[in-house]
């Protein structure tokens, strides 16, 4: 792979990995599988498009960052008030915002940002100008992770993670699970939204499609990080998935290189998803088959002995 | 203290299914009372400690605690002031969490929780010494996963997470039903002595009529929703399990056939 190729990936591969973190949050903290997701993720880049058009593309980050946060609130709304299962309320929050996001982005499918200034260009004039792509993400995700870690520590975080274990003893600890499950799917969607936003002006475009599958390929790189980095603790476990979302890019990477046609790639992702959550049961299978195996050459030798 | 005035529990109603778990019950418990409760299976008693819990909200009747109408808070309003421990053993706790974090979610049980940390040093020593009270070696295993321990650590982890901050009541539903009996034992004493030390006020369902009639100062029997038998005091003293059975046929008019009760 050259060494172009190779950087793109990991310059992608940290912008996605915010969007990876508020995957981590709904499936693995709040263990709510949130298809929200796909929804946000455009809509965070298509606020990011229009402000960018408005030059403003800082605030744009911010102003996408809250755009999610209030979707996934609709979608925690739905689930605790109005009992809906959180894959159904996620599904229709994703539905509905496909038409939102097309009119946020004019009725236009596609807002191209050539020539104008993303938070790409802060460096420039700075001698580390060139390097600008790869200094800001790592800079927001380093960032962001420590919120994170931070906030996932504090009263409030404690009850959020308690909330994904057992909400029984959370409600009995004097905490409405509603709040608990609005925050958390808030703070998960509002991550996801600033990941698109900064995807947009990335790539200089945001496309009201950019966001199919984005949920599977945030699992992915949330699963690809605990499967080779671990689980100890909870700072690993955010490292992981920023790893697993830089990984998960490269082996992209290598694909396209291979030679696999671009609109393989959904398939390619799905199976990778596949493999990894069949994991822990293809891990067991082993286990037992050499298990078996050992006992079985023991008998032999056994047998063979008498 | 607690004040319970007729209140009825209805599942289902106009089903098929319908099932009255609690008919018309009244019940009052003054400041320090500790009250066994027993029944057969179905006799309403987990609907009743889920009642005054708020985790059902009654069809009839009134429910005050301290004079205050708490019929209509929402669960984890109540919990503020009831602490809970549950049968099974892994209800209580969260356990992808560490022993300190839990202990850590329930110290803050009165407070509005925003965006300090959530476990400070001064309270991660107390928690220390209150686990080490425990005597289960707890106290060296702070940062450990809860999903680590065994059904009786964490009955005692619950136990002690209900009342670090002093409920005015604590329920207990059957929490010792779920571990072998050496271990049940143990963590019935340490519930008397928690009872005992924060004088607590305390509701403990049981399956066991020694048990019932060995710890608290008052003693209820319940029989489809009702409280058929209610002993204190004098009265309670004299009462032996063959004498509760005979009690049972009498009020309930029915042989009581229930083998958990009996063989307990
Ligand atoms: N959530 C529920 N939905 C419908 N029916 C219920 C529900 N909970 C309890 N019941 C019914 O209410 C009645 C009382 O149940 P409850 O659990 O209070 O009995 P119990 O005295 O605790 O019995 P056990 O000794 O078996 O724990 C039973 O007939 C039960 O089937
Ligand atoms: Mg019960």
């Amino acid at each position: 792979m050259n060494t172009l190729v190779l950087i793109d990936s990991v310059e992608l591969g940290l912008i996605y990995a915010i969007m990876a973190l508020g995957v981590f949050i709904s499936f693995r903290t709040l263990n709510m599988p949130d298809l929200t997701v796909d929804g946000s993720f455009v809509l965070g880049a298509a606020v990011s498009a229009v402000m960018c058009s408005n030059g403003n593309p800082q605030a744009a980050l911010g102003m996408a960052f809250i755009a999610g946060c209030a979707a996934g609130s609709v979608t925690a709304i739905l689930h605790t008030k109005l009992k809906i299962q959180p894959l159904l309320a996620g599904i229709l929050v994703m539905l509905g915002l496909w038409s939102i996001n097309l009119r946020v982005m004019g009725s236009k499918a596609n807002i191209p940002l050539i020539n104008k200034a993303t938070v790409f260009n802060l460096l420039d004039g700075t001698t580390i100008e060139a390097y600008a792509t790869m200094v800001i993400p790592a800079t927001i995700i380093i960032i962001i992770m420590l919120l994170l870690f931070y906030f996932l520590k504090t009263e409030l975080g404690l009850v959020i993670r308690a909330t994904g274990d057992n909400e029984q003893m959370v409600r009995a600890m004097g905490v409405n699970t509603d709040t608990t499950i609005l925050v958390g799917l808030a703070i998960a969607n509002g991550m996801v939204a600033l990941s698109g936003a900064l995807i947009a002006q990335y790539q200089s475009f945001a496309d009201i499609s950019m966001g199919t599958g984005m949920v599977i390929i945030g699992l992915a790189s949330v699963i690809i990080g605990e499967v080779i980095f671990g689980v100890k603790s909870l700072l690993r476990r955010l490292i992981a998935v920023i790893l697993g979302a830089v990984l998960y890019r490269l082996v992209i990477a290598m694909a396209f290189e291979l030679g696999m046609p671009p609109t393989d790639l959904k398939l390619v992702s799905a199976v990778i998803v596949t493999i990894a959550l069949a994991m822990p049961v293809i891990k067991e299978r082993l286990m037992t088959w050499r298990k078996r195996k050992t006992n079985h050459q023991g008998e032999v030798r056994k047998s063979a002995e008498n | 203290m607690l004040k319970i005035e007729r209140i009825t529990k209805i599942f289902a109603p106009g089903s098929i299914n319908e099932k009255t778990a609690i008919d018309d019950l009244s019940l009052t418990m003054n400041d320090g009372d500790f009250l066994t409760v027993i029944g057969g299976n179905g006799a309403g008693k987990s609907t009743l400690l889920n009642c005054i819990a708020g985790v059902f909200e009654v069809d009839a009747g009134h429910i005050y605690l301290d004079q205050k109408n708490i019929t209509f808070s929402p669960e984890y309003k109540r919990s503020k002031y009831i602490g809970r421990v549950f049968q099974n053993p892994l209800s209580g706790t969260a356990f992808d969490m560490t022993i300190e974090e839990n202990l850590a979610i329930a110290y803050a049980k009165a407070k509005t929780r925003g965006l300090k940390p959530g476990i400070k040093k001064a309270e991660a020593k107390m928690f220390k010494d209150k686990l080490a009270q425990l005597g289960l070696g707890l106290e060296d295993r702070m940062y450990q996963k809860v999903g680590l321990l065994s059904g009786g650590q964490r009955q005692a982890l619950t136990l002690l997470m209900a009342t670090i901050v002093k409920p005015r009541l604590l329920l207990l539903d059957e929490h010792t039903a779920a571990l072998d009996p050496a271990t049940a034992r143990q963590v019935l004493h340490l519930t008397r002595q928690l009872i005992k030390v924060n004088e607590l006020t305390a509701i403990m369902v049981t399956h066991n009529m020694k048990n019932a009639l060995e710890y608290g100062n008052r003693t209820i029997m319940m029989h489809e929703g009702r409280i058929i038998l209610d002993f204190a005091g004098e009265e309670r003293a004299k009462v032996t399990v063959e004498k509760l059975i005979e009690q049972f046929s009498h009020q309930s008019g029915e042989i009581l056939d229930n083998d958990r009760l009996l063989l307990s």
